[in-house]
């Protein structure tokens, strides 16, 4: 009867634990939610999307320029490291099999995990140590290079949920194979291939490190490419380290523009594959 | 071939042959394509460790060995040893996990073994939105809003030991810190320990869980006797995937680890860490010798995540087969 007790009280103790261990961790997510609502929104006004970064000890100004230098960046990261993983992810799903594959899967994940500080020293030593300055397209060019193993690895994944009686029924009614990929098996995937990629630009939109010594970070515009350009995540950084209360403020509403854009695409994305596909995913 | 192409009308009476070579054209080309898009992963990877090697020889060839074990970091004397930012890293990670793990795999239990599906499922989204926060966010939560509040939290703990705390809790706290660190890394990567723990509980056979009720175990022994030993290697696989993670994290330990390259036994005391000393440093490194050091501060880094990562992989890959049969 006493063990009975006990290890009714084990059980109970227990398993509320992990409850609470649950609760937590869902906490701490509305609470920086909260927290960067609370601190950004009331930081945030017109002057953040249309000023440039006011001088040091002035008042006021705003982030434009790191918004367009963003934007930039992402469009020539997406650009570039899209296609490429998206054209190797069919490799890898219809085309490849045996060793080479393997080697293919096991260097991708290899690079995924590589931290991407080091992809921004390897963009370093690459373009601007040979001459190339810092500028925006090797900031873009470094987030490409972290855009491409995850667009393989989810194009692979959805193409290979596609069922291969559509692909031999294509194939039965005298379809070649990469017309087969083009018309029949990349349309049945597309709703997963295009959350996919907005999964992939919501992680690099975020992504600071790779950008300290590519895009570096500028006062001012930048026309063109060549430039050093400010980005919003290396922005939030500096401007959260810095000492002044003004910064901090900005700091905060850079963050809160920042996250507001990662998470919707995040939720977008997410909403998507699970509204029309998961008869296919499960 | 070469009239096909500039008049297709004229192609059509010549019939199959035609239509199939060019067909074989298109399709081979399509294949070559996609060919070199995945060859190209090779090549960049490749030329990453090339670029990381040869850029870090001067460091290598002046330092050898002695880099890693000695803990001078004097960029003015051209003199450097990694240790301090190797024992900052592995101390952060550390802690990190020493808070995140049992907080994860708790959570995971609750998500795949006691919640309704429909809460797990709506629970295990929220939590995937809290992996998808950029790093850059924690280190502003951080310096901002973790930093003030552990200093005023932690001298009234340390001063209750009524001045013989335990070294590793001693010594002057100004905010960053190992401990500051080490917390902003808990919260990051405990979503990962969660997500992939939980797919691993849920992949244990069913069966199992009905035997050990069916003997009398309560559902606490059930899971913690049974489910979680079954299923420990694929949790141990999240750990590593976490502790890769931690290890390479930059942005935010930078911002609150406190960026003083220094061995203390006290984790109150600031340090820094292999990541973010790059980070920090690496813009303002001139001559040829300070860029290489960090640069193979790098190559450290990278060689030890890559062994890391093929580690949970495999440990994962190996209970995935377990749950299958």
């Amino acid at each position: 009867m006493n063990l009975s007790f006990h290890r009714k009280a084990v059980n109970a103790v227990m398993l509320c634990l992990t409850g609470v261990c649950t609760a937590v961790a869902v906490g701490l997510l509305f609470f920086i939610l909260g927290y960067l609502f609370v601190q950004g929104g009331f930081s945030l006004n017109l002057d953040f999307f249309t000023k440039l970064p006011a001088p040091v000890g002035e008042m006021g100004g705003g982030m434009a320029n790191a918004l367009i230098g963003s934007a930039k960046v992402l469009l020539l990261a997406t650009c570039i490291g899209v296609p490429i993983g998206f054209l190797a992810g069919i490799y890898l799903a219809e085309y490849a099999g045996g060793a080479y594959a393997s080697i293919i899967r096991f260097v991708t994940d290899l690079l995924n995990g590589v931290p991407s500080i080091i992809i921004g020293i390897f963009v370093y030593t690459m373009v601007i140590a040979n001459g190339g300055g810092f500028s925006t397209y090797a900031g873009g060019l470094a987030l490409s290079i972290m855009m491409i193993p995850i667009a393989l690895r989810s194009t692979e994944e959805f193409l290979r949920s596609v069922p291969g009686s559509l692909r031999e029924g294509a194939m039965a009614l005298g379809a070649t194979k990469s017309r087969t990929i083009a018309s029949v098996v990349v349309p049945a995937a597309i709703r997963g291939l295009i959350s996919g990629m907005m999964l992939n630009l919501a992680r690099v939109a975020g992504e600071t490190a790779p950008l300290l010594f590519t895009a570096y970070g500028n006062q001012f515009w930048s026309p063109g490419w060549k430039q050093p350009t400010a980005t919003l995540p290396a922005m939030v950084y500096a401007y959260a380290v810095s000492p002044y209360p003004d910064w901090h403020r900005q700091a905060w509403a850079a963050g809160f523009v920042l996250l507001t854009m990662v998470l919707l695409i995040n939720v977008t994305a997410r909403t998507i594959v699970s509204s029309g596909f998961s008869h296919k995913q499960k | 071939m070469a009239t096909s192409a500039t008049t297709p009308q004229m192609a059509r009476p010549q019939g199959r042959a035609s239509f199939l070579s060019r067909a074989f054209s298109a399709d081979s080309l399509a294949r070559v394509v996609a060919f070199s898009a995945a060859t190209c992963i090779l090549v960049i990877t490749a030329l990453l460790v090339y670029e990381l090697w040869s850029h870090s020889a001067i460091s290598r060839a002046q330092f050898g060995l002695k880099f890693l074990h000695t803990s001078t970091w004097d960029p003015v004397h051209d003199d450097f040893g990694a240790l301090p930012f190797i024992y900052g890293t592995v101390m952060t990670a550390f802690l990190g996990l020493l808070i995140a793990v049992p907080f994860g795999v708790g959570a995971a239990i609750f998500l795949a073994e006691l919640a309704p599906p429909k809460l797990s499922d709506a629970m295990t989204f929220l939590i995937e939105l809290l992996a998808a926060v950029p790093s850059v966010i924690f280190g502003l939560i951080g310096i901002l809003v973790l930093v003030p509040l552990l200093s005023k939290v932690v001298p009234p703990i340390r001063d209750a030991f009524q001045g013989h705390p335990p070294v590793f809790f001693s010594g002057s706290f100004i905010g960053v810190s190992i401990l500051s660190a080490g917390v902003v890394l808990s919260v990051m990567v405990a979503p990962y320990i969660i997500s992939v723990s939980r797919e691993v509980l849920l992949a244990v056979p069913r069966d199992l869980r009905e035997a050990a009720l069916a003997l009398g175990a309560t559902r606490w022994e059930t899971t913690w006797q049974v489910v979680v030993p079954f299923a420990r290697r694929g949790i141990m696989g999240s750990v590593f995937l976490a502790l890769a993670r931690a290890l390479g994290e930059t942005m935010a330990v930078t911002m609150v680890v406190g960026n003083t390259p220094r061995i203390s036994a006290s984790i109150l005391a600031p340090g820094d860490s292999m990541a973010s000393v790059i980070a920090s440093q690496f813009s303002e490194a001139i001559g040829n010798l300070y860029p290489s050091a960090l640069i193979e501060l790098g190559l450290v880094l990278f060689g030890i995540t890559i062994i890391l990562n093929g580690a949970a992989r495999l440990l994962i890959i190996a209970t995935g087969g377990n749950a299958a049969k």
